[in-house]
């Protein structure tokens, strides 16, 4: 007789509520919540993590997440957690933003949070639409891209170019760690997630401003299969948006 | 409350300082705007050495929003501004009202509208009583007369915060801000630091449940009944509401004003007594919630009333409002961008007193 014998290998991370998300399929959002929960968990933070959610698809991520949370007003998300913080500065706090949310109307507090250099991490989930409005143009997307307040594609000229906040983040005096990810394949995930422990790590021994970009697929206002999602970001947005690390203090001799 | 037995001599916004320290205050959050300057600037230093934090914000905006974030977290914060700057934090009052987080807000009121000028003004009282960003709420709003009581209402302002966890408004004018008073400064008896302690964000120390400070409500009936638990906590302050009664029993005149004005009728009202005349002045408190009990008793009585505002006309609908039915009230307006003086005021109160 065989005996049945099985082994758990893959499981929900203790920092990540068991119930289903309101994202689409295909989207990258739960990919990004699961690699902050499992990084809560390995790095012991979850039970002193204040997180201030954003507005746009991503709101929801206080109900996924199992930490203390508030809702920002829409863009507001690092001057918020620049007062919890500041508050409580014992605590982790982090932030979760959109393209919409960050680099559009919360452009003014990103980039001052970050150039204070205050100890916080920010989340930056580009994915070159407003999502949860239903796909309008992003300060993110890209030339010649179709949405809603777009139909003929992005025109430089009529509607600017896309921005590349990371590369903006890493001239900042605060910042003490920028990098850029993707969260199309498996390898790019698994770099992602060192990407957001690096910047964690900032922030818990105290160093300065952490900042991860990660390029996302939103294949409903695409209007693409999830596949066809990911071989967009492959081919159209890593090409403008490249991989990598920007700013990292600890190979730079550190910040005052 | 104990007693300092010194006295200092200081302006309305540094007594609004001195009181937020001695309330327990840990965070400010502050931006540039003639004429509440001298806030931000005395938080600066005295903040840091009270053991506390101060920034200096990169916009109004930002300075209400992490304001949101401080009290979220609990902690005793404050921020402060004048009239443009005010319309900038209305988006995060608005979402402090709808999520239930305490803090204070001073707003030192200048001319407007837009840029206005920088003197004296009560251009925002219904901004400041109305609920002056989206949605529908209220907040306490306290307008101190003088810089005695800029510094008592400010310690008041942070109990009523967290007792009641709502935003509450110090509305002041460019005349209470600059103008300097001697004081007592005095220090509230065991101010509870950790006022938030059943409901702030700390972490899920010791395995808590998860807390969560939000605004959003889609689920079908929920939003309804946050705006019913909303309106039931606003309707439950009226008997909070409070006001100063001046040469009022015997008087046929009532003189409705608030504020600095309020200070400046008085003047007048004393004036008029030394003369025999017999007229009173009404000054409310709290602007919100209105003290509409008080005033309705003294219209029960017969009294007439003369509003008197250093703008074009706006609590004088909450006096009406007060006493309809049974009285009404004239009106008298100091533009805004003049500065009123109690011999302005003679004339118009002696007109209404003999019925012109």
């Amino acid at each position: 007789m065989i005996e049945l014998n099985e082994k758990l290998v893959f499981d929900r991370p203790e920092s990540v509520i068991d119930r289903p998300t309101h994202y689409c399929p295909g989207c990258h959002h739960g990919i990004a919540h699961r690699l902050i929960g499992e990084l809560l968990d390995e790095m012991g933070l979850a039970e002193k993590t204040l997180l201030a959610s954003s507005i746009g698809c991503s709101v929801f991520l206080y109900n996924y997440l199992n930490v203390d949370a508030v809702e920002s007003p829409h863009g507001r998300a690092p001057a918020v957690a620049t007062g919890m913080k500041r508050a409580r500065p014992d605590k982790f706090v982090f932030t979760y933003q959109g393209d919409g949310d960050l680099a559009s109307i919360g452009m003014a507090e990103i980039m001052h949070a970050a150039n204070r250099g205050e100890k916080i991490c920010v989340v930056f989930v580009n994915n070159t639409v407003y999502g949860m409005t239903g796909g309008q143009m992003a300060p993110t997307t890209l030339i010649g891209q179709s949405t809603t307040t777009t139909p003929n594609g992005r025109c430089q000229t009529h509607d600017g170019s896309p921005i590349r906040m990371t590369e903006i983040m890493a001239t900042l005096g605060g910042v003490a760690y920028a990098a850029r990810g993707s969260l199309d394949n498996v390898k790019n995930i698994r770099q992602a997630k060192k990407y957001l422990k690096k910047a964690f790590e900032f922030q818990t021994n105290e160093t300065g401003f952490g900042f991860v970009e990660l390029l996302s697929g939103c294949p409903t206002n695409w209007k693409m299969t999830p596949l066809q999602a990911n071989e967009r970001l492959q081919n159209e947005m890593i090409p403008y948006f490249p991989l990598g690390v920007y700013k990292d203090v600890s190979e730079d001799g550190g910040v005052c | 409350m104990s007693k300092q037995p010194e006295r200092i001599f200081v302006k309305g916004n540094e007594a609004i300082s001195r009181g937020a320290l001695a309330a327990k205050c840990k965070c400010f959050f502050g931006y540039p705007i003639t004429p509440q300057n001298d806030i931000p600037e005395f938080m600066s230093t005295h903040m840091i050495k009270a053991g506390g934090d101060f920034v200096q914000a990169e916009s109004e905006v930002a300075a209400a929003n992490m304001l949101l974030g401080a009290a979220a977290a609990g902690i005793r914060s404050m921020t402060s501004s004048s009239s443009p700057g005010m319309s900038l934090k209305q988006e995060a009052i608005s979402y402090m009202a709808g999520s239930e987080v305490p803090a204070v807000i001073v707003n030192i009121n200048r001319g407007g509208p837009g840029l206005g000028d920088i003197g004296p003004s009560q251009g925002d009282y219904y901004q400041s009583t109305r609920g002056g960003g989206h949605g529908d709420y209220r907040h306490f709003t306290l307008a101190p007369g003088n810089v005695q009581e800029a510094y008592d209402l400010t310690i008041k302002a942070f109990d009523i915060a967290f007792k009641h966890r709502t935003p509450v408004l110090i509305l002041g004018d460019a005349i209470l801000g600059q103008m300097k008073e001697p004081i007592t400064p005095w220090e509230p008896e065991a101010v509870d630091e950790e006022g938030g302690r059943d409901w702030a964000l700390t972490g899920r120390t010791d395995g808590r449940e998860k807390r969560l400070i939000k605004s959003l409500f889609l689920a079908e009936g929920s939003l309804a009944g946050q705006n019913k638990h909303l309106q039931e906590k606003y309707d439950s302050w009226q008997d909070l509401a409070e006001c100063e009664e001046f040469e009022c029993e015997d008087a046929d005149l009532i003189i409705c004003a608030y504020g600095s004005i309020g200070r400046i009728a008085k003047s007048a009202v004393r004036k008029f007594r030394k003369e025999g005349k017999k007229v009173g002045l009404f000054r409310p408190i709290t602007l919100y919630p209105f003290p509409n009990e008080q005033l309705r008793a003294l219209a029960d009585q017969g009294k007439r009333f003369l509003t008197i505002e250093h703008n074009m006309g706006q609590m004088v609908d909450d006096v009406r409002l007060a006493i309809r039915m049974v009285a009404d009230s004239d009106f008298y307006p100091i533009y805004p961008g003049n500065l009123p003086t109690p011999d302005e005021l003679e004339e118009p109160i002696l007109n209404c007193l003999e019925g012109k």
